[in-house]
């Protein structure tokens, strides 16, 4: 019988890769939920830390820190999240693109880019342009922590202090659903000033250092839980991407078998066909 | 008349750790211990590492440990934003140091790249010799 036993060993083969690809759509789904919670905890602090923010703009309208005052944007830094691990669809190509993209524009403009990357991904991606590499870190793993955010976010902080970079931004893919993850690129410095227009009365905290001091440790904390949050956010994103990559990828298997047990069938068929005219056509002759 | 209360909040970027009434809140702020009675003056504050403890208006009182972070009063609220992680100067400095270097080191990884790079195009030249090698001998056959 030519080729039956390819076509079984092909279909073992397949059913194999469709059963990892089941798995990881699995495991994707648990982890993406997890992410998602996590998501949701990160939402508070950011919501107090604006809320202070603000209230502290209301109490003295007068204090200006470096991060709040708007320079020429003559150096521009990225910090860009993506995943360590790929099969997860077009989510990293996808950002790089948007990335890209600006980053194209800013040099036009005869602006100077640097970047801070989060992930393997983004590193491998970047390193290949021309581009100033300022900090990197990888290894988040599922549930990043601030305290492996804060080295990298405190190098691109310093120099915009310094005035190496006039404008920060921060790229991840913004979770939207589980079937759509949209690469977004926001500004984190200098932050935009907090609305808070709302005439009251006029009141002011009693400060504990000074204002300056603590606007500044607000301020750095703010920009960590910002990037903490775009982290988080990447994951859910990554796992949702991931998902949806390894459920099409167990659809296609599952077609791809019915194929090959089709031409599997066909083949058998004719074999007996075969067989049974030769013995037909063997007895007729006797 | 009941006593009255203070709703306290304490959160961290990864996650809220407490929320509720309580009659009496004591922090440690960077310039020493804070006791926050209902009604309190409005305080802003940076925090050291140390006991946030909240006294309920039944009298027990929950303990709970921040690393740092900051403190805003108002008079019917207090809310501490806790920070996770440990804080230093010397040990955010650490930690960008490391960061910074893990950017030169992967850069530097783009010769070991490139010499991948050269390794599979000779590959690919060298299959595609024997390609015609195979191609040549079926010929003659």
């Amino acid at each position: 019988m030519p080729g039956t036993k390819e076509i079984r060993t092909k279909i073992a083969s397949v059913k194999s890769t469709q059963k990892i690809t089941r798995a990881m759509q699995m495991v994707a789904t648990s982890k993406m939920r997890r992410a998602q919670e996590r998501m949701k905890l990160a939402r508070p602090y950011a919501q107090k830390m604006r809320q202070v923010i603000g209230n502290l703009f209301a109490a003295n309208p007068d204090s200006r820190h470096p991060f709040m005052v708007e320079r020429e944007p003559r150096n521009v830094g990225f910090i860009i999240i993506s995943t360590d691990r790929g099969l997860a669809g077009g989510l990293n190509a996808n950002l790089f693109k948007a990335v890209l993209l600006q980053m194209r524009e800013w040099q036009q403009k005869g602006a100077h880019v640097s970047l801070s990357i989060i992930g393997t991904k983004g590193i491998v991606f970047f390193r290949r342009l021309h581009v100033q590499i300022e900090s990197t870190v990888t290894g988040l793993g599922d549930s990043p922590h601030v305290a492996d955010l804060i080295g990298s976010v405190k190098v691109m902080l310093d120099a915009y202090r310094e005035g190496r970079i006039d404008r920060l931004f921060l790229a991840n893919a913004h979770f939207v659903n589980t079937m759509t993850q949209k690469p977004t690129i926001s500004q984190l410095l200098p932050v935009e000033a907090a609305s808070s227009s709302e005439l009251q009365e006029h009141w002011d905290y009693i400060y504990e250092p000074e204002a300056a001091a603590i606007l500044d440790g607000l301020l750095m904390r703010y920009i960590e839980s910002q990037v903490y949050q775009g982290a988080v956010e990447n994951v859910a994103s990554e796992m949702a991407a991931r998902m949806v990559a390894m459920k099409s990828a167990t659809d296609n298997a599952g077609k791809l078998i019915q194929e090959l047990q089709l031409v599997y069938n066909k083949a058998r068929q004719a074999a007996i066909t075969k067989e049974l005219s030769e013995i037909v056509g063997g007895a007729a002759a006797v | 008349m009941p006593a009255p209360t203070i709703h306290v909040d304490i959160v961290s970027a990864e996650g809220e750790i407490f929320a509720g009434e309580a009659a009496m809140v004591f922090a440690p702020a960077s310039q020493g211990e804070v006791g926050i009675a209902p009604r309190h003056a409005p305080l802003l504050t940076l925090l050291k590492p140390g006991e946030v403890r909240v006294q309920s208006p039944g009298g027990e009182e929950q303990v709970f440990y921040v690393g740092g972070g900051a403190m805003e009063v108002q008079p019917k609220k207090v809310s501490v934003l806790a920070d996770t992680a440990l804080r230093a100067k010397d040990i955010d400095e650490a930690a960008a140091l490391a960061a910074k270097q893990r950017a030169e080191e992967a850069l530097k990884d783009r010769g070991a790249e490139l010499d991948e790079a050269k390794v599979l195009a000779e590959l690919a030249q060298a299959v595609a010799q024997l390609k015609v090698l195979e191609r040549l001998r079926k010929l003659r056959d």
